[in-house]
């Protein structure tokens, strides 16, 4: 009998506030070491934390976003523990009473089997999600058997979302975490750049056989791509049935990927685990948000991808997947509607920026807002594939040439001459010539039954295309060509 | 000048009968004097003391003098001064400068109060002799092999022998009102949240309030009116306008009503306590007063719940000095647990740590809910017994401590004994009611003091009722005779 595997995802998600969740110090990246830390952040005696409602506001938004309840009392508590890039020796986070309470998201699979069907559709429901600080870093080089401490980082403010163990393999793993930065960034509450650590995927994973109670886990920390993500738990995965398989024990643990090397490492054990001795942080009032904030929060809701989707199956009639595709990063969405708009054509909108656009951005390894093709100057090239100024195959020329900064499509059409040769006249006479150049593979044709013909026409298409360096207009010419040989 | 008020120097400096400058020459000069075998400063910071006196007296000629223009006052060594060693009495902070100022410091210096320097305390405020600090113990002036009471030993030791005119204290479990009446002075703890906690070095967070001590309740009026106020650094700092306090203590009080709680006055009680404290309420009557009987069912838990409160909270606030960023750091550390270990054992004296054990163990797991949330029940129970009492009564009133100074090192192996010298004033913490201690009378040449607990933001009141027993009384004049205090 096959294993069954369980995954449940923890993620952190950095909001971007001005300020951090309980001081007054900027967030940010690549400042000098400690030159964004203040007397709060670095924990100094008789210092105190005053709640950012800039944060509370984000984590409440993502709540709704999510149809969860939004707890009107929430406590932040202290969960101690000794570390040094922790200043306070204690975390100020959520437990007993976070912002957010349970809420559900949609994942979208891709299809299975047959071409054009509909990929699966499931529910991921969400624990809770609760509001924390962030921990400063250790910097381990440079500093000759010692370790630096940049508290620059130290209490930016994060919700963690914590989720049910609801997801069955990598793939659906992937997918939610996916939909998580879709909505994260969607309703505005996270830049999403997870080079950054903007989002950062601690995954709970254990497989069991069928039908039987839920297997030990392991908890695989801080994966920070989605790639590594989908590789980490397949490693985990095939390490748990193996040792299981051969008759061991998986010890609950907390394990370590590295991405370059693909391998993973245990980094404690549950024995090692710190008792953290929460309690409610005196220095802080239950958060209260009220009605009237709630309201608010729900007028000012950006659209959720969830919303978007519908819209573009409904407006651009696209199937669920490619809508799911589409409508995941607001920056994707607001590409794909500026191109089909500008180009005419949802449709061809869609497969050129999940096909072509997609392909090169990917290669490069470039985000769709520095595509160096705008949304605008795909929808030109569309109008011109609509209008039947060039051919598909044309096109693709076209777009790597606009690609490589070339110029807008209608420029580059009318430098390279890439128009489609739609003079019926000048066409007639290049058919004519290929006629008679080829007695024998007309008579060929002309004695063939007429399946065996629409093969065989071939041979003068790519003649016809040849000569005119592939401008022909293939409606133009298929006609012309059946015309001349009947 | 140094037998005088506050009161009495305010107008002596606006009279021009003296300068500041002369006035805090002499009080320097005094403690330059006598405190070598009083103890009772950590610091003296003759050089700014005077460069304020000198700014003081040019407000003063220029007519520009704020409410504490001039005067001279002693800062407990638990606030935080930019520039001038703060240690919180231990040798964690033996060496640490904080580069910032707390609130309450800054907020007098604004109204023009000269600091004189910062006065010695039990470590980290926790203890009721002051002879847990690292500076070794403070002295009583009435009889030199005593002690002070504490954890504001140091500020109430140099008032009673008149080195300074008023200084502020904190009082977390009776550290500002035990040490009063052991050394025939006024103090007075506010409201939680009354004045602000920033740049005070936490014990106890949900605790710890700042408040005045001088040589009458005239004077703690003037003190107060300076340092309240609401703080936007501090969250539990509440938002409640300042009183008029001075023009409160005119107010008539024929008709208050003083409600005795039963609890305050235990069988066990020494009887002449007990006669002081009857002998000053028979007084208040003679004035108008009504007396009736109440009782506090749940005060008697106080104690224990706040043996587990405190020490909770302080576990968590005291893991900051960990030797990494300030404070003591052990010498050659051979790794980062040895550097926690060896700076923490180093640089914490016994109770400290004690109270770090207790609260750790009071809230890990398996112990947190008989514990901890057992303790905040109780509290909870207590402050409903406040609420009650308080629909009758206007005051409560009761002996502010069970005994006299007691002998240095009589309970030092008993921290139990310790502890129930605060019986009287913990409940009033725990609640978060302002009360005070004021002078009632000696026993065997020793003070004792009485205790006027008000409901939440009656300071005025307070005060109100504590003037006008010292309008009749004169109990609160008497000095000792160290020093020449009297």
């Amino acid at each position: 009998m096959s294993w069954e595997v369980v995954i449940g995802l923890e993620v952190h998600v950095q909001l971007n506030t001005v300020s951090k969740l309980f001081s007054g110090s900027k967030l940010s990246t690549g400042a000098e070491p400690n030159t964004q830390a203040s007397l709060v952040d670095l924990g100094l005696p008789g210092t105190l934390p005053v709640v950012n409602r800039e944060a509370v506001r984000k984590a409440a938004l993502f709540g709704l976003a999510i149809n969860a309840d939004i707890c009107r009392h929430s406590v932040f508590e202290r969960k101690n523990y000794f570390y040094p890039d922790l200043p306070k020796g204690y975390q100020t986070t959520q437990l007993a009473e976070p912002v957010v309470g349970a809420g559900e998201v949609e994942i979208q699979l891709a299809p299975k089997g047959n071409k054009g069907g509909e990929g699966e559709k499931k529910i991921v429901r969400i624990h809770h999600a609760h509001l924390e600080e962030d921990a400063g870093k250790s910097l381990h080089e440079d500093f000759h058997g010692m370790t630096g401490i940049d508290l620059n980082r130290a209490g930016t403010p994060l919700i963690e979302i914590v989720s049910e163990p609801d997801m069955a393999n990598a793939e659906e793993a992937v997918a939610f975490a996916r939909k998580l930065h879709a909505i994260v960034t969607s309703i505005g509450i996270c830049d999403g750049d997870m080079s950054q650590g903007n989002m950062r995927f601690d995954v709970n994973i254990s497989v069991r056989k069928p039908g039987e109670p839920l297997g030990t886990r392991t908890e695989t920390k801080n994966l920070n791509s989605f790639r590594f993500m989908e590789k980490a738990i397949a490693l985990e995965v095939e390490r748990q049935i193996d040792v299981l398989e051969d008759g061991g024990e998986i010890v609950q643990e907390t394990r370590l990927y590295n991405g370059d090397t693909h391998t993973a490492r245990s980094m404690r054990s549950k024995e090692d685990a710190n008792d953290y001795r929460y309690f409610p942080c005196p220095d802080l009032l239950p958060v209260a948000i009220t009605d009237a904030d709630i309201e608010e929060l729900k007028a000012a809701m950006p659209e959720l991808p969830d919303s978007r989707k519908a819209r573009f199956i409904n407006d651009y009639q696209l199937s669920e997947y490619d809508a799911d595709l589409l409508s995941g990063s607001i920056a994707t969405a607001a590409f794909f509607e500026a191109a089909a708009k500008a180009g005419g054509d949802a449709k061809l909108a869609a497969n050129w920026v999940m096909g072509e656009l997609a392909a090169k951005l990917n290669a490069e390894e470039k985000d769709i807002a520095d595509s160096p093709v705008s949304a605008e100057q795909l929808g030109q090239l569309i109008a011109r594939l609509k209008d039947g100024t060039i051919s598909s195959k044309i096109a693709k020329q076209v777009f790597e040439a606009c690609w490589a900064g070339e110029g807008n499509p209608d420029d580059i059409i009318e430098a390279k001459g890439l128009k489609q040769m739609s003079d019926t006249g000048e066409l007639e006479k290049i058919v004519d010539d290929i006629i008679a150049n080829n007695a024998s593979q007309v008579d060929d044709y002309r004695n063939s039954d007429d399946a065996k013909k629409k093969k065989k026409i071939g041979f003068f298409v790519g003649q016809a295309m040849k000569a005119t360096q592939g401008k022909a207009n293939p409606q133009q010419l298929n006609k012309l060509l059946q015309e001349k040989l009947q | 000048m140094h037998t005088k008020t506050l009161t009495e120097l305010k107008a002596g400096l606006a009279n021009r009968d003296f300068s500041s400058r002369e006035l805090t020459e002499h009080f320097l000069a005094r403690i330059q004097q006598y405190d070598g075998d009083l103890n009772s400063f950590v610091t003296v910071t003759d050089v700014q003391a005077l460069a304020q006196a000198d700014a003081a007296d040019a407000a003063i000629a220029a007519g520009k003098a704020g409410l504490l223009t001039g005067l001279p006052i002693a800062h407990k060594d638990i606030f935080c001064t930019e520039g001038v060693r703060t240690s919180c009495g231990s040798k964690m902070l033996d060496n640490f400068i904080a580069p910032y100022t707390a609130t309450v410091v800054e907020k007098m210096a604004a109204e023009g109060a000269v600091m004189l320097g910062k006065t010695n305390m039990d470590e980290f405020a926790m203890g009721s002799s002051n002879e847990t600090s690292y500076y070794g113990p403070v002295k009583n002036p009435w009889d030199l092999e005593r002690v002070p009471g504490g954890s504001s030993g140091g500020a109430a030791a140099c008032l009673g022998a008149r080195l300074a005119p008023g200084a502020t204290g904190t009082d977390t479990g009776g550290s500002i009102r035990q040490p009063a009446a052991l050394n025939n002075i006024t103090g007075l703890k506010p409201t939680y949240g009354r004045v602000s906690r920033w740049g005070m070095i936490a014990f106890a967070s949900s605790l710890d309030q700042a408040g005045p001590m001088a040589q009458s309740a005239e004077d703690c009026a003037l003190m107060l009116q300076a340092m309240a106020g609401h703080d936007h650094r501090d969250s539990t700092s509440l938002n409640e306008k300042v009183g008029d306090y001075l023009a409160a203590l005119k107010d008539d009080i024929s008709g208050l009503t003083i409600g005795i709680p039963e609890e305050f006055f235990p069988d066990t009680l020494d009887g002449a306590i007990a006669d002081n404290s009857r002998d000053a309420i028979r007084e208040l009557e003679k004035l108008g007063a009504k007396v009736v009987s109440v009782s506090l069912p749940s005060i008697k838990l106080s104690v224990p719940a706040y043996y587990v409160i405190a020490p909770a909270e302080a576990s968590a606030n005291l893991s900051r000095f960990d030797g990494v960023r300030f404070g003591h750091r052990c010498d050659d550390p051979q790794d980062l647990e040895d550097l926690y270990k060896r700076s923490r054992s180093e640089g914490f004296g016994d109770e400290v740590k004690r109270r770090i054990l207790v609260g750790a163990y009071a809230l890990s797991a398996g112990y947190y809910d008989a514990y901890y949330r057992r303790a905040q029940q109780v509290r909870r129970l207590i402050r409903d017994d406040f609420a009650r009492a308080f629909e009758k009564v206007d005051v409560l009133m009761g002996p502010t401590a069970p005994e006299t100074a007691f002998k240095l090192g009589a309970k030092k192996d008993d921290p139990v004994s310790m502890y129930m010298a605060d019986v009287f004033t913990i409940g009033v913490n725990l609640a978060g009611l302002p009360a005070l201690s004021m002078p009632t009378g000696f026993i065997n040449g020793l003070p004792t003091g009485t205790q006027i607990i008000g409901n939440y933001f009656r300071e005025g009141q307070i005060l109100n009722v504590a003037h006008k027993y010292q309008q009749a009384t004169d109990w609160h004049k008497q000095a000792p005779a160290f020093g020449g205090a009297q």
